[in-house]
């Protein structure tokens, strides 16, 4: 089942051309790891794909239903999960409670007077923390993490939501190289554990080698290669352009 | 527990030192008006809001009253206060259509905009609204009961102080339920509750119409208890008297807008008898010290709420600067 699908999206700022003409697509069941240099325009085509921003051109969508015009709150009831390259937490919030809120957003029922922690099912809460491994903090503020908490909790709020597609810009970023691969074994398996399809953008080789079944190359705007990790990695533009090693 | 303990004896000092020192019964309803005004302001500061023009709902509340009161001589003072709680209810649901789209400096310079919109408009319209001189509002029947000027006090205050306790107990569940976390959310990051699915501008609205309600409450007390509404009561400078209690007691829990409130009458009260011309800088000297010492209010002191133990602000600040 077609996920996500653009047509000749298209955007630019200024004289910078951000997004050009891009047709993708994005099936059910891929791990799609997003490579390219900083300023490429991965995560603008995140932004454009998750309602942050309209493109000047083209259209998107999501199951089929086009999404171009959506907000994001409209876009994340459709399916459509994001994280962030810089973590967005409720930091006055305790781990738990970030998850929550998120649970709120997923029944949308905003209750006056009864506590929040009874407001939403606490299994699904307590499965989310398991997972996610930060069972441990869950009763910590959220700005207590350190940053690999904090990508993780990112993405466990994204997690709660049930997702059909969960977009994560750089889940590893800001973290330290040995805690790289921690990080994605555990959002991998808590992704695959829900069935949920995902994207993601990395610049380290060896976590795009290990877990995506699918490479998209960013170069200035557009998509330069599309493919099995091997075939992309094996292009002379990418290596030129995106790994440097040509 | 010790909520409870503060509650209860904020609740008997009010009572008691009214029905022993008769003269004490004004003061304590007018500081328990400000607290509900100011327990209004606090439910927008958890959204990271100040408003600098919410005395325009006690405004709009009182002149419903005195409107009211006017054309209805026998209307009930219980029934005036739910009409005044009404209208500026409705007043808020409309006005924070337009408002909630906006933040921080904007919203607040707006509100203010829109409170001396009124406030002028009040003061032209003689013939309706008296201009600056006001409307008067006769005694009242307090629940079909008829009193005497001591008597319509005492069941003031006892309205007053049941309305205060109430709502404040009833606001703390809000600040702690779903509707009131996600308004929190809204201070810290407002992005994310977008990608949750929910919509940060209706939160902020309900948040709005609850403290429009509350400030109006303020408003139809002072109403009654005044006997007169003038334009006054809608000035900024009133507005602003909200916002520094409200930071003055912090807005961790609904217990410190009342907190605020005491303090804020005591200093006027005292200050205004003892230091007749510099009362003003006591209460300048008190909320610089209360920032220096607790940035978080004088709740912030007190082990009341988890929200006592928060990030610092050099986190705050650098999770300001991500979002």
């Amino acid at each position: 089942m077609e996920l996500v699908r653009t047509e000749k999206l298209a955007l630019r700022f200024g004289g910078v051309v951000v997004a050009d003409d891009i047709d993708f697509s994005l099936h059910e069941g891929e791990r799609l790891a997003v490579i390219g240099a900083n300023g490429a325009g991965k995560t603008t085509f995140i932004n454009i794909c998750t309602g942050f921003l309209k493109p000047q051109s083209g259209k998107v969508f999501f199951t089929g239903q086009e999404i171009t015009a959506l907000s994001p709150r409209h876009i994340v009831r459709l399916g459509l999960g994001r994280s962030f390259q810089l973590p967005q937490l409720f930091l006055e919030h305790t781990v738990r409670q970030c998850l929550e809120l998120a649970a709120i957003g997923r029944s949308g029922s905003l209750s006056f007077f009864s506590p929040l922690a009874a407001s939403v099912d606490q299994k699904e809460v307590d499965h989310t923390l398991d997972v996610t491994g930060l069972r441990d903090r869950a009763g910590e503020l959220a700005s207590s993490l350190g940053e690999g908490e904090r990508k993780l909790l990112d993405v466990a709020m994204a997690l709660v939501l049930k997702p059909k597609l969960l977009i994560m810009d750089e889940p590893t970023s800001g973290v330290a190289s040995e805690e790289k691969h921690g990080i994605m074994e555990t959002l991998m398996a808590a992704l695959a554990e829900r069935k949920v399809t995902s994207w993601f953008v990395e610049h380290d080789v060896d976590v795009v080698t290990r877990h995506a079944t699918r490479v998209a190359a960013w170069i200035a705007g557009r998509i330069a290669a599309d493919g099995k990790p091997s075939e992309v990695f094996a292009d002379p533009e990418v290596q030129r352009q995106v790994l440097g090693t040509h | 527990m010790l909520v409870r303990a503060l509650t209860v004896v904020g609740a008997s000092a009010c009572l008691v030192l009214g029905l022993l020192f008769p003269w004490i019964k004004t003061p304590v309803i007018i500081g328990l008006c400000y607290g509900l005004a100011a327990l209004g302001v606090a439910i927008l500061m958890r959204a990271g809001q100040v408003s600098f023009g919410h005395a325009m709902y006690a405004c709009i509340a009182g002149y419903t009253v005195a409107f009211l009161a006017r054309a209805f001589p026998t209307l009930d003072g219980l029934i005036l206060i739910v009409a005044g709680v009404v209208t500026s209810l409705a007043s808020a649901a409309l006005i924070g259509l337009f408002v909630v789209r906006y933040r921080e400096i904007f919203f607040g310079m707006l509100n203010l905009a829109l409170s001396m919109v009124l406030f002028s408009v009040l003061g032209k319209f003689y013939e309706v609204t008296g201009g600056t001189d006001g409307l008067r509002v006769d005694r009242s029947t307090i629940a079909g009961f008829a009193f005497d000027r001591a008597g319509y006090e005492t069941a003031l205050l006892v309205v007053t102080l049941v309305a205060a306790v109430g709502l404040g107990w009833s606001v703390q569940r809000f600040f702690g339920s779903a509707a009131g976390e996600t308004l929190a959310g809204i201070k810290t990051n407002e992005t994310r509750l977008e990608y949750l699915g929910l919509s940060a501008r209706r939160i902020l609205w309900n948040g709005y119409v609850l403290s429009g309600g509350l400030v109006g409450l303020s408003g139809a007390l002072f109403a009654l208890l005044q006997g007169l509404v003038t334009p006054e009561l809608g000035y900024w400078v009133r507005s602003g008297e909200f916002v520094f209690i409200a930071i003055l007691g912090g807005a961790a829990h609904a217990l410190g807008a009342f907190i605020g409130a005491a303090v804020f009458q005591v200093i006027q009260l005292f200050g205004a008898a003892f230091f007749a011309g510099v009362w003003k800088l006591l209460l300048g000297a008190t909320l610089i010290a209360v920032i220096l010492v607790a940035p978080s209010g004088i709740t912030g002191l007190l082990p009341l709420t988890r929200r006592s133990k928060g990030p610092g602000k050099l986190e705050l600040q650098t999770a300001a600067g991500r979002a």
